[in-house]
């Protein structure tokens, strides 16, 4: 097979393949008898355009950063962890218990503190699946697709019986005491003297999204753990020559996949809720499908597709509020994003590779 | 638990296995010829869609069923389009139809209906009804047998018993034709089948599209057969119960027919007994609704016999050149 060029491999494919996406996603608001340029403009102003906006956005984004770098570190190691749904609501139990644990005095002790229960309760929802993997040979992506609904039934069952509060009738846990509550942008904001997002959900957990994506960064290219999780993931005979333990990778890999979706729940459950509810995670598990393929499991590419993703999940909202278009739509560009970036990804590949092919036949 | 209960438990079973059994069968025929489905939950969703719709529209439910075909049968297209044509991951095209038909079945549902993603109720014509089995009625006073047979055997939908007749057709296609030998060798070792001269793609395509046809008919009894009409995310996970199934029956038609009925009891218990008392324990409803996702991973695990899936499953077909 001749070789691309590197930039028309890791930005020209997706880019292409991204237009396409969301040249169908306007074929379908058209089809629906909407405007494209009117639903653009609609959702360009409500997720952009105020800091009202923004704080949403960077709120969905933060969500997404989590659950997009689980997928990607996963994945590296050829790992497909469609768990993350199941290990982010697992993360906010980890979440729920630490905060009513304690009579926490400052959220700045709390913080630390929620975000190890996050990260060991969706390690250890992740622990599962890879040991099956590593030890038994039980595909990964069947096991964390069944350990999703596991979960949810956990959760429920935990909810209902043993962290509701007496009394109260939702299927919720207490609400958190004053002292775990994260600050907001637009607090922050506001103490540098800028008024800016005012109620909207964005919090600190932000910058730790942020970190994390250093973090990751540091870890699969700069560690030797990472050279390790790369070399098992490129070829599997390969590392074991090398001396890689398959085992070990496979666990440590989904462990720290685990904890990244477990993380997110310091998001939206001690950030923006203040308590456990239902099905907080809201489908962000999912999303970082998407934003991992998009942003080509790269953490700055993943943190800007959580951007485009935390836009279009805001805008979506707008959508829902302002016009007639259903949430859904989302939900139809997610899929088609996925659908383009990552399985029909050679559909963009392959005639670029024959143009290149030819160019260079030509010049030689 | 009297006889009458027992009775209609099994009979709700049946129904709700009914989708399972169809879906499971349909990721037999594409898993046996190596295309890995993780996208019948959202085929079957797109062919409530469509069947409740055009049932709705037309005032016939056979035209429901046949609208509920082509609606999952354009999925399956997709997948094979990604995922033999392109050579594309299959998990990834599965995850991505699953997406599309959520978002696609609420967003048109709320453009042709404007009732939030359901489609109106549908009446008479437009639903399957039941049917009485001959002599259902005369038989049904005698002890034991003729309630089992009034009632449980006789007054399903024809869709059902479609479901029931797949089975044996399923085992004799695979095992007794030259079609079925070759989707299975495709499934364990592609090479072999391109070697003798029959085409991999041409085969692996029929595979997903008998798995879209089966997809829409469980799709259609879903909406005009158990419920009336489509709600949005109505098959609720009913496709990842399925591909549970089909681990669970280790890949083999007879043993789908056993699994999913094993599912479908389960299911009809939990609505039957929402917190199950046991004297000793209650079993908690949930305990109950998960039981198939904890059951599959016992399973895979291999502590109860080993699932080992088609070979060459999973993987694309690359021809030598």
């Amino acid at each position: 097979m001749e070789r691309m060029p590197k930039w028309a491999d890791l930005v020209l494919t997706p880019l292409l393949s991204l237009i396409l996406a969301f040249a169908i996603s306007a074929l379908v608001i058209l089809a629906i008898g909407e405007s494209p340029a009117q639903a653009m403009k609609v959702m360009v102003e409500g997720a952009l355009m105020s800091s009202y906006g923004w704080g949403f956005t960077l709120y969905y984004a933060t969500n997404f950063i989590f659950t997009g770098l689980a997928v990607m570190v996963a994945y590296h190691a050829g790992l497909f962890n469609i768990g993350g749904e199941g290990q982010a609501a697992m993360g906010g139990l980890g979440v729920a218990l630490v905060a009513l644990a304690l009579p926490w005095p400052h959220w700045a002790l709390a913080l630390p503190a929620a975000m190890i229960g996050a990260a060991l309760f969706g390690a250890l929802w992740a622990l599962i699946p890879a040991w099956l993997q590593a030890r038994r040979g039980s595909h990964i992506v069947i096991t964390t697709i069944m350990f999703n609904f596991i979960a949810a039934a956990t959760l429920n069952y935990v909810l209902v019986n043993l962290l509701r509060p007496v009394g109260s009738m939702d299927p919720a846990s207490a609400s958190f005491p004053p002292g775990t509550h994260l600050p907001k942008l637009s607090e922050l904001a506001l103490l540098l003297g800028i008024d800016w997002g005012r109620n909207s959900p964005a919090n600190i957990t932000f910058f730790i999204a942020l970190a994390a994506c250093v973090l990751v960064w540091l870890l699969i290219w700069r560690s030797r753990l990472g050279y390790e999780i790369r070399a098992f993931g490129k070829s599997e005979p390969a590392a074991l020559y090398a001396g890689i333990s398959p085992v070990r990778i496979t666990v440590l890999a989904m462990l720290i996949s685990g904890a990244l979706a477990g993380l997110m729940a310091v998001n939206n459950v001690m950030g923006e809720a203040e308590r456990l509810v239902l099905n907080a995670v809201e489908g962000a598990g999912f999303i970082g499908i998407a934003v991992a393929l998009m942003g080509r499991n790269h953490p700055l590419g993943i943190l800007m597709a959580a951007l485009l993703f935390g836009f279009l999940y805001q805008g979506g909202g707008e959508l829902a509020l302002w016009t007639t278009i259903p949430r859904e739509l989302i939900v139809v560009i997610q899929a088609l994003v996925i659908l383009f970036t990552g399985a029909l990804d050679n559909m963009v590949r392959m005639p670029l590779e024959r143009l290149f092919a030819a160019r260079r036949r030509k010049g030689a | 638990m009297d006889f009458g209960t027992t009775i209609q438990i099994l009979d709700s079973a049946l129904r709700l296995m009914t989708p399972l059994l169809l879906a499971c069968l349909a990721g037999l025929y594409s898993e046996r010829a190596g295309v890995f489905d993780i996208g019948l939950e959202g085929k079957m969703l797109m062919a409530a869609f469509t069947s409740a719709s055009v049932a709705y529209a037309t005032g016939s439910a056979w035209l429901g069923l046949l609208a509920g075909i082509a609606g999952a049968l354009s999925l399956a297209v997709l997948h094979g389009l990604a995922s033999i044509s392109f050579r594309g991951n299959q998990l990834i095209s599965g995850v991505a139809i699953n997406f599309l038909a959520a978002g696609l079945t609420v967003l048109l549902g709320q453009k042709i209906f404007a009732l939030g993603g359901r489609t109106p109720s549908l009446e008479g014509a437009a639903r399957f009804r039941p049917i009485t089995l001959p002599l259902a009625q005369e038989l049904r006073d005698v002890p034991i047998l003729g309630p089992i047979y009034a009632e449980l055997i006789s007054g399903h939908t024809i869709l059902v018993y479609v479901a029931f007749l797949m089975v044996p057709l399923t085992w004799w296609v695979l095992y007794r034709t030259r079609f079925g030998l070759r989707l299975r060798a495709v499934g364990e070792n592609p090479a072999s089948v391109d070697t003798a001269g029959v085409s991999v793609t041409r085969l692996r395509y029929g595979a997903v599209m008998i798995c879209g046809v089966l997809c829409g008919i469980a799709g259609a009894y879903l909406a005009t057969g158990i419920s009336a009409g489509f709600v949005k995310e109505m098959t609720a996970g009913r496709g990842f119960i399925a591909l549970a199934a089909l681990i669970f029956a280790k890949w083999r038609p007879w043993a789908a027919l056993g699994a999913t009925f094993l599912f479908g009891l389960l299911e009809a218990v939990a609505n039957r007994f929402p917190n199950l008392d046991l004297g000793v324990v209650t079993v908690p409803s949930m305990f109950m609704n998960a039981l198939p996702y904890i059951l599959t991973v016992i399973i895979l695990a291999g502590f109860v016999g080993r699932a080992t899936p088609p070979r060459a499953g999973g993987e694309p077909y690359v021809k030598e050149r």
